[in-house]
């Protein structure tokens, strides 16, 4: 057959498609369950990270076991019941209408044995996916502490919203102010919100990351309000 | 089995040949995975698997290939490979994929990978091709260690993650250089590195 001919190069291009096609398939199938046991250790290590519990890749799912409680969803009345949390995906709930959303929220209870409660956030940054969690304390208004993590912002602008330094501001912040729910701002250093709501000072250069850090408080925690004020009075 | 011709094919890259400091391909990946040394050697073990593998196929495939798909026929073989390593990379050492991210991905672009293929896999036989591809490798791994192990010393104190530079030298003020963390230092190392290699080599001057 004539090699330099259309037609075995059409031939040739097809088999070797197929052949393709079917190794990347088998590689993928064979690695899947490896590969998701890897995405859950790095979730729990995410949401160790937000009640400022450092773990490694080899402790965390130990970590996890010992201080996070069984998991818990938030109904649309604002009441605790039981339920899997660990693989809802917030970004897909608040889609929904408010009545038919169950939020994920997991309870971690430390050495000190006073719980910690911790709510899944997901937004939008300037190039790509934003996501953290952040956990509050008993009285459903204290912020206990907060991890933020990101697809594709600029190393070193928007990227910083993942270094602790960034994150620590937000501990011991508030999310009522008299009693009203307002979400955390993240304001230019040295401005303060007019509305009187709680701060903290903002990536320098990162502007659009920050602003991202401040819907996403905004969008994903209001929905927990009533119950993080149901909460509150229970035990104040 | 290592004859004379294939021993320089294997020994060649790693100095008067190098794909980096001679042949200046591939810098792309030199600088951004360098900051720290952990990415890198897995970078440089990657690539290593890649090129060879990718090498042996092409080389095997070389007498079937039609001559006017040939780039295509080698993209698809590195394109296939790379997900392959991505894919075993994640199943198995996901913090050192969650670092790379992209730049794995991004071993499809590496030059050197399409320049070995279409300059010596298309016309040699696979085991001289193998050992290229192992040679050009390890020669572009060596670089991005070396890089990599001034970066992340001079810019975090660290190796491997390790703390090596003692704590009295920071009471004392010494201070970690954050510019080596940076991409342009790369370069920067990179062009040293050159200098030292062209000024051993005389032969390489211009």
């Amino acid at each position: 057959m004539n090699k330099q001919g259309n037609t075995y190069t059409l031939i040739y291009t097809a088999v070797m498609v197929i052949v393709v096609a079917f190794i990347l398939a088998f590689a993928a199938i064979g690695l899947k369950p490896a590969q998701q046991k890897n995405i859950a250790i790095d979730k729990m290590s995410q949401i160790l990270n937000s009640v400022n519990i450092v773990s490694t890749p080899e402790n965390a799912q130990e970590l996890y076991g010992k201080y996070i409680d069984d998991s818990f969803v938030v109904d649309a009345n604002g009441q605790l019941v039981k339920g899997e949390s660990f693989s809802m995906n917030i970004a897909d709930q608040l889609k929904l209408p408010e009545s038919q959303r169950t939020l994920p929220i997991f309870i971690c209870t430390d050495d000190s044995g006073s719980p910690k409660y911790i709510i899944p956030l997901s937004g939008a940054g300037l190039w790509g996916p934003i996501w953290g969690y952040i956990s509050i304390e008993n009285d459903g208004n204290t912020v206990y502490g907060a991890y933020f993590a990101h697809q594709s912002e600029t190393p070193g602008l928007g990227a910083e919203i993942e270094k602790p330094q960034f994150q620590k501001q937000f501990q011991g912040k508030h999310f009522f102010i008299d009693g009203a729910f307002m979400p955390i701002a993240v304001e230019k250093a040295g401005r303060k919100p007019q509305n009187g709501a709680d701060y903290v000072d903002a990536v320098s250069g990162g502007t659009i990351t920050s602003k991202g850090v401040q819907s996403m408080l905004q969008s994903c925690v209001e929905p927990y309000a009533q119950f993080l004020e149901s909460l509150n009075s229970k035990n104040i | 089995m290592l004859s004379k011709k294939n021993k320089e094919i294997l020994l060649g890259p790693l100095s008067k040949n190098n794909p980096v400091i001679v042949q200046i391909l591939g810098i792309c990946s030199a600088l951004a995975v360098t900051a720290k040394l952990e990415p890198a050697l897995v970078m440089a073990v990657s690539v290593t698997a890649v090129v060879a593998f990718a090498n042996v196929i092409i080389s095997l495939l070389r007498n079937t290939i039609p001559n006017s798909i040939r780039i295509i026929v080698q993209l698809v073989v590195v394109a296939a490979l790379v997900i392959i390593v991505d894919q075993v990379l994640k199943a198995y050492m996901y913090q050192v994929s969650k670092q790379l991210s992209v730049f794995v991905g991004l071993i499809i672009t590496n030059c050197i990978l399409m320049g070995r293929l279409e300059a010596f896999a298309l016309s040699h036989k696979p085991w001289e091709s193998f050992l290229d591809g192992v040679g050009n490798g390890v020669g572009y791994g060596i670089i991005l260690v070396i890089v990599a192990f001034f970066r992340e010393l001079l810019g975090s104190g660290t190796l491997f993650g390790y703390q090596v530079i003692p704590q009295q030298l920071y009471d004392w003020g010494y201070q970690n250089n954050g510019l080596m963390i940076l991409p342009p230092m790369a370069l920067i190392t990179v062009a040293c590195i050159i200098w030292v290699h062209r000024s051993r080599n005389k032969d390489l001057q211009q």
